[in-house]
């Protein structure tokens, strides 16, 4: 399609407070969109070895093809150096993120250099403006941040607003960037990157038209693509009970990881399940722009003020799985309400969810087995269940009062390296883990994957699948078949939640409608070639396989399928590096 | 009864944009911007939504302050749009004068764009927070 505003790619220089937009047609047509786009945007522009926080470092927004275009592809890809693991930083969130950048007339979005002061950037279709946000930094609350340019700034909804808490300002490795209250790029730390950049937030606003080459079929396909999503079974699970139905099944397998994997069920599992959460708390759903499904939980929690009779202050706070998971079992937490409060918290202050819950698990153990001590910890006693004192560890965290919490900051990896207890410090390959301790194929994917992240290629699923596969090879070819595929979905970009509605023949036929200039039958070689790029620059920057810790926990604990032997996991990493830099 | 589009209950509004996707659809584009309908916060997701569309007034105030025809009151209510007659950015009077802010912006005609009270939207709201109510008069050009 001529002149297909997807290619557009704005560039921003924040040191020079300067904009240009670059038109950018082949580099779409070859890699599509969203990680496809991205990865080589951060291959041109990001050099080797720089410090991820400082002004060389890029991020690279990219959405895709059918953005706009078909429901449930509601997703953005960031892209970064991470400053967590020195290496590939990707996250994706939705919200309102892709459509309005979209809408706003481009396919990425770059941003290079560092400002002096903290400033905002408001993006409205063509118009780039810097703001002075001097009076938002040191603000505690995220949520403020959100409300106050919402406030000031046009496009009530059609607008994205991301934005960092304290954690971002205060360069916390695992610092999020938090888009409409209650979506994340959470993980490996664009917030940081935010934060060294001293750019607090992000507002863009779009709502222009697309054309489509063929409106009758392009009506056509949209219809079947909004049927299947909404009246078919693909969907339920995110739609009613959420992604914390997940809590119970993981539980009754033994997969759940719990304080700190030392075992992986939880007693309490039950009182933090999503059916208890629904029923209790569940005040709201909402949805991403243009997704049908509204995934997104939100708990509305009733709490009196201690001093005044009659007060009471209702807070809305979102859940999934992850979440529970990471400040629920993992921490012993069984209180609900003390849950809550934690993973509101979380996102007041702008961290990783995940990734605080592991670091908190592994500081609770580190106190029990001696290696620091609650003073060091600035009084901070961290008992399992204990989530008034995660509370204030949590705040300590962000606010780095002493060296201990400064490493911790670091994120476990590092922390285990200056106190001890590598062991259970529950990281791969930088990356604090997610929630999922299944087998070794989950553990395989943690290690080798460009994410370190269970979205990457799924594991857990392979594991659970009653013909799992058992060698090393076939668990490699499992997981990398997988990854594959799924960069084919973060390139158009579709919510990988929908994966069962855009299934391969379905993306291949609606390419033509969504004006997508790729070659349907070249999906698969451009997700090889995608993926390989991703290791590239892993590699490029650090990366090594031979040097991956495996933390001794995962191999005592047994996990859903049992005591997961260490040799396989070696032999599997290896196969995947030979498969990566092979393809 | 005329037929029109009815906000039923904005408490079930997830915010997921399927109407406004829908209502430049109708029209043969995708995105967004001829959309006569705006689903948006209250002040914030964490409070839920509101819709915004023409709720087909008996006296609309759009069509009162028009000075020159473009907008048309409708039999039983809501307004029929000519844009031949508009003048377009120079006027905005209409956008003005509604105190819903139904009254959306076509970038591409430069013109007012005012729901047509067609329904399409409704048929993709998966959770039944607009219908269409009433029927369309037989009359009706």
């Amino acid at each position: 399609m001529p002149d297909n505003p997807l290619h557009r790619v704005l560039y921003i220089d924040l040191t020079n407070q300067q904009y240009r937009v670059e038109e950018k047609p082949h580099l779409f047509e070859e890699s599509i969109g969203g990680t496809g786009v991205a990865i080589r945007l951060l291959e041109e522009e990001c050099p080797p070895g720089i410090d991820p926080l400082g002004p060389e470092n890029t991020i690279i927004f990219a959405v895709g093809p059918l953005t706009g275009l078909f429901p449930l592809a509601s997703k953005t890809v960031a892209m970064f150096k991470s400053p967590l693991t020195g290496n590939l930083g990707e996250s994706h969130a939705g919200g309102r993120s892709a459509v309005s950048l979209r809408l706003a007339g481009y396919g990425a979005l770059m941003i290079k250099g560092a400002s002096e002061s903290p400033v905002y950037l408001s993006i409205h279709g063509d118009k780039v403006f810097f703001r002075d946000a001097s009076a938002l930094w040191g603000m505690a609350n995220s949520h403020t941040i959100g409300r106050v340019i919402r406030e000031r700034e046009p496009g009530s909804g059609t607008r994205t607003i991301m934005r960092i808490g304290r954690a971002g300002e205060q360069l916390v490795r695992y610092a999020s960037v938090i888009t409409e209250t209650y979506r994340h790029f959470g993980r490996l730390g664009l917030g940081a990157v935010f934060g060294s950049k001293k750019l607090k937030a992000i507002v863009i606003s779009g709502n222009q038209s697309l054309e489509v080459a063929n409106p009758k079929q392009y009506r056509k396909t949209y219809d079947e693509i909004f049927q299947a999503a909404v009246n078919s079974e693909v969907m339920q699970k995110y739609h009613q009970v959420g992604t914390a139905e997940n809590i119970e099944p993981l539980n009754a397998v033994g997969g759940l990881p719990t304080m700190n994997v030392k075992k992986s069920r939880f007693d309490s599992a039950s009182a933090i399940s999503g059916e208890q959460m629904a029923q209790q708390y569940l005040g709201r759903r909402i949805a991403c722009a243009h997704c049908p499904i509204a995934c997104i939980h939100i708990a509305a929690l009733r709490e009196p003020y201690a001093q005044e009779p009659y007060f009471y202050k209702t807070s809305m706070i979102s859940y999934d799985y992850e979440p529970i998971y990471a400040m629920g079992s993992m921490l012993g937490v069984s209180d609900s309400r003390g849950l809550l409060k934690l993973l509101d918290d979380a996102d007041r202050l702008g961290v990783d969810v995940m990734s605080a819950g592991v670091v908190l698990a592994w500081a609770t153990e580190a106190i029990e087995k001696g290696l620091i001590k609650s003073k060091d910890l600035a009084g901070a006693e961290l008992k399992w269940g204990d989530h008034q004192t995660y509370r204030r560890a949590l705040k300590m965290l962000v606010e780095q009062p002493n060296d201990l919490y400064r490493a911790l900051a670091r994120g476990v990896e590092y922390a285990s390296s200056q106190y001890g207890g590598v062991d259970f410090a529950l990281a791969f390959g930088g990356n604090e883990m997610p929630g999922y301790h299944t087998g070794p194929a989950t553990y395989a994917g943690f290690l080798m994957s460009s994410r370190h992240s269970h979205l990457d290629s799924a594991g857990y699923s392979i594991d659970l699948n009653s013909n799992n596969p058992q060698s090393a090879s076939e668990i490699s070819d499992a997981l990398i078949a997988e990854e594959t595929w799924r960069q084919i979905l973060s390139s158009t970009v579709t919510c990988f939640f929908a994966r069962g509605v855009y299934t391969q023949e379905r993306i291949a036929q609606i390419f033509d409608v969504a004006g997508c200039d790729v070659r349907p039958e070249l999906l698969l070689q451009i997700g090889g070639e995608t993926l390989r790029r991703k290791y590239a620059f892993k590699l490029r920057e650090g990366f090594s396989p031979e040097k991956l810790r495996i933390p001794q926990r995962i191999l005592e604990t047994p996990s859903a399928s049992g005591i997961i032997s260490e040799s396989l996991l070696r032999e599997t990493v290896s196969h995947m590096n030979q498969k990566l830099t092979s393809l | 009864m005329t037929k029109r589009l009815a906000v039923i209950d904005s408490d079930l509004c997830v915010g997921c944009q399927s109407c406004m996707f829908a209502c430049t659809r109708r029209l043969g584009f995708a995105g967004l911007g001829r959309s006569c309908i705006l689903a948006k916060s209250v002040g914030g997701i964490t409070r839920g939504f509101t819709v915004i569309v023409c709720r087909a007034c008996p006296e609309p105030s759009c069509a009162k302050v028009c000075p020159t025809g473009a907008l048309q009151f409708r039999e039983g209510g809501g307004v029929r749009f000519d844009a031949k007659k508009c003048l377009g950015a120079d006027c905005r009077l209409c956008q003005q004068a509604c105190p819903f802010g139904a009254v959306f912006w076509d970038d591409q005609t430069d013109k007012p764009a005012v729901c047509v009270y067609c329904g399409y939207c409704a048929e993709y709201c998966p959770y039944n927070v607009i219908a269409v109510e009433g029927e369309e008069e037989a009359n009706a050009g």
